[in-house]
């Protein structure tokens, strides 16, 4: 139990009459890198955008970090909190600065005193190698850029587990790879990480282990090595013939 | 030397297309110049439909000629570049200056040439120009409506001071900076609310309900400097005891029974009026409705089906009635339902009244800013486990409220201008006092003096809120 960060059974969710999770079962351990893949409209965008409580499952239970996630959680903050999300298309905050995007919730979430968020922001922005753009607006920086900044403001909250949806998908192949070098520090740095990516590249390097999703349901899960050397389902092996 | 071509003019023969198409047009402007300001008709010999149009052919034909591109003069080219670009906007350029021309001088003549201005009677307004003897006359009753004259000095001190205490933020110390937005929001309007009552209204400095509001304001000054562990403690016996004293101590009531706090004179706020009263209306107007406006546009997209289906009822309701019978009802209607000894004062039903019919435009106008924000900037704002508060506090309304500035002013604007409107309760703002003193027997038949005064008036003060508008939308410009 207690390295299980994250335990999902039985999850099931409907878009109106439209089904899309199936019978999701996942545990993730902690300080393990899970990549989720599969072709569009899976569901792998809703299964972690639901461990955030971004979407609400119908059945089934979410337990993160102890704490379940139902209707009535009173603290669906705090969980939020200490899970950082990073954004398909960034959402940097274009009203304030690189180092206030940093610093809002830290000051204003975890009553953090201004002068250290500050030092944190500016810690985890060299990190990912844009401290020098910290007092600039989103507006001027690059695709790239924005997203690196988003894994800092992320990563600024200090969470126990991070969540990657696409983050590399609306970007040009250039700053594609300096992003997946952040992601990949990150990785080495220890962090529970689960990433919905199409990056197969990353997915060796880092992944423990990848998960196949297709129609709302969990077809594959299998060791890296394992899941690209000898896929077992005959979905999975199409995918993979397709994108490799 | 070139073959001249005059259909198709170029550099080549610059300065003999610029010289002949510069006397042209300078031919045209002179004669319809010297028509209009000294009514000289220099080409009355020629047939009449020849001699009204000439100027415009002249002028056109010479503003053919100067049209060359890229003639290496800046001048010339900006000419060109700006009213000149074809034989169509040519055309409009030049009805547009002769239009000016021939419009100035019966405007000139009107309002300074043929005008009076000295004199202190109707019978100095002999010319045919406008008679500003009138508004001379007039002038303090149109800024001041009823108001006793020797207590003016009581607005002149208020608004002064207001205006004073309005321009501290550009003077704040980097320290005193981020409490701005509370000063202008809580502190200010509180002080501006002082000034009205006790100094603009006077009667006895102290009841009641002031003792609240001095207890309250004095206890939230204070607080920002209690320790927040005591906070609580703090904000609940504080105020009260402050009351208490203020009520029984300081000024209990034998006290200004005994005339002894009596200050200044009361002014009933009937007699208020003219220019004064149309600031202080718009402005208790402006500071109420825009925080109504947000609470009902945050309302109409809240979860809670209450909270929301009271929204929607208040935002449709307030925008499906006329203002005119929101007024009338204000004063007509509605003290008929509230018990025989409670009065409420004739403004501040005008000030309510008027707060929540504009609320519910500003409402409509911040949802559709709130509408415009992508959903990922929510989803960001929760993920870094922000409550519903503080994502739309730190979030979603700063981006919100500023794509929405120039509807916000737009709206703004329009409810300075419905002040006027409150004549239907007897409040004579300026507008209403220009009509008092229009029926006057002694100063009939100037009216349009009054009106152009008053729209001048009106375009300064609308001008000058659509020109901070405008800086303020530049101001949260960080888009590339």
């Amino acid at each position: 139990m207690s390295d299980k960060i994250i335990q999902i059974t039985e999850m099931n969710k409907w878009f109106g009459d439209f089904q899309v999770l199936k019978n999701i079962n996942l545990e993730v351990e902690k300080n393990k890198k899970i990549v989720v893949c599969g072709p569009s409209g899976s569901g792998k965008s809703t299964l972690i955008r639901c461990i955030n409580r971004l979407e609400e499952h119908q059945q089934g239970s979410i337990i993160v970090d102890g704490n379940e996630l139902t209707e009535d959680t009173k603290d669906i903050e705090k969980i939020r909190a200490e899970v950082g999300m990073v954004f398909q298309q960034f959402n940097l905050f274009p009203h304030l600065s690189i180092l206030d995007n940093c610093t809002l919730a830290p000051i204003w979430v975890k009553k953090m005193p201004k002068n250290d968020a500050e030092e944190l922001a500016l810690q985890h922005l060299e990190k990912v190698q844009i401290a020098d753009q910290a007092s600039k607006y989103p507006g001027q920086l690059s695709g790239g850029q924005q997203q690196r900044c988003a894994i800092a403001r992320a990563l600024c909250m200090e969470p126990k587990i991070m969540l990657f949806d696409e983050p590399t998908s609306a970007l040009d192949p250039e700053m594609i790879k300096e992003v997946l070098d952040a992601m990949v520090n990150l990785a080495k740095a220890g962090m529970t990480m689960i990433v919905v990516t199409h990056e197969m590249g990353f997915a060796k390097e880092v992944a423990d282990e990848v998960i196949f999703m297709d129609e709302g349901m969990i077809v594959e899960r299998a060791e890296t090595k394992e899941f690209f050397a000898n896929p077992k389902s005959d979905r999975t092996k199409l995918f993979l013939s397709q994108i490799l | 030397m070139n073959k001249l071509n005059f259909l198709q003019p170029d550099k080549n023969n610059l300065n003999t297309y610029l010289y002949t198409g510069v006397i042209l047009v300078g031919l045209s402007i002179f004669i319809v110049f010297l028509n209009s300001f000294f009514n000289k008709d220099i080409i009355s010999f020629l047939p009449g439909s020849i001699s009204f149009f000439l100027p415009l052919i002249l002028g056109f034909i010479g503003l053919h000629l100067i049209r060359i591109d890229y003639s290496g003069l800046k001048f010339l080219d900006s000419i060109n570049k700006n009213i000149n670009t074809n034989n169509f906007n040519a055309f409009l350029s030049l009805l547009i200056v002769f239009v000016v021309i021939k419009s100035l001088p019966p405007l000139l003549s009107w309002f300074i040439l043929d005008a009076n201005i000295a004199g202190d009677s109707k019978d100095v307004c002999t010319g045919s120009g406008a008679c500003w003897t009138y508004i001379k006359i007039w002038f303090n009753r149109f800024m001041y409506g009823m108001y006793p004259n020797a207590e003016q000095w009581r607005i002149n001190l208020s608004f002064i001071a207001l205006a004073f205490l309005g321009t501290i933020g550009f003077f704040a110390t980097e320290k005193f900076k981020k409490y701005l937005t509370l000063y202008y929001v809580v502190v200010y309007p509180v002080i501006a609310f002082f000034f009205i009552f006790f100094f603009i209204s006077g009667g006895p400095i102290f009841f009641d309900f002031s003792y609240g509001i001095i207890a309250a304001v004095i206890s939230v000054i204070i607080g920002f400097f209690i320790p927040s562990k005591f906070k609580m403690y703090y904000f609940i016996i504080v105020p009260i005891t402050l009351y208490i004293l203020l009520k029984y101590v300081f000024f209990y009531e034998e006290l200004i029974e005994l005339g002894k706090l009596e200050a200044l004179e009361w002014v009933e706020t009937g007699a208020w009026g003219g220019l004064s009263l149309t600031f202080i209306v718009s402005f208790f107007c402006l500071i109420f409705c825009f925080p109504i406006g947000l609470f009902l546009s945050l309302g109409r997209r809240s979860d809670f089906p209450i909270i929301k289906y009271f929204s929607i009822g208040m935002i449709e309701f307030w925008r499906g009635v006329p203002l005119i019978t929101v007024l009338f009802m204000s004063s007509v209607m509605f003290p008929m339902f509230l018990p025989e000894d409670m009065f409420i004062d004739k403004l501040v039903r005008v000030i309510i009244a008027i707060s929540l019919f504009e609320a519910a435009y500003v409402a409509e106008v911040i949802r559709g800013g709130l509408q415009a924000l992508p959903r990922g900037q929510y989803d960001a704002a929760k993920s870094l486990g922000m409550g519903y508060w503080k994502m739309h506090i730190l979030v979603i309304l700063p981006q919100a409220l500023k794509l929405v500035i120039p509807g916000i002013a737009n709206t703004f604007l329009a409810l300075v201008k419905d002040t006027p409107l409150i004549f239907v309760v007897g409040l004579l703002e300026i507008v209403g006092m220009l009509n008092l003193a229009k029926t006057n027997p002694e100063w009939l038949g100037f009216a349009m003096e009054g009106y152009v005064f008053a729209s001048v008036l009106f375009f300064i003060i609308c001008y000058a809120m659509s020109k901070y508008s405008y800086n303020l939308e530049q101001k949260y410009k960080t888009e590339r």
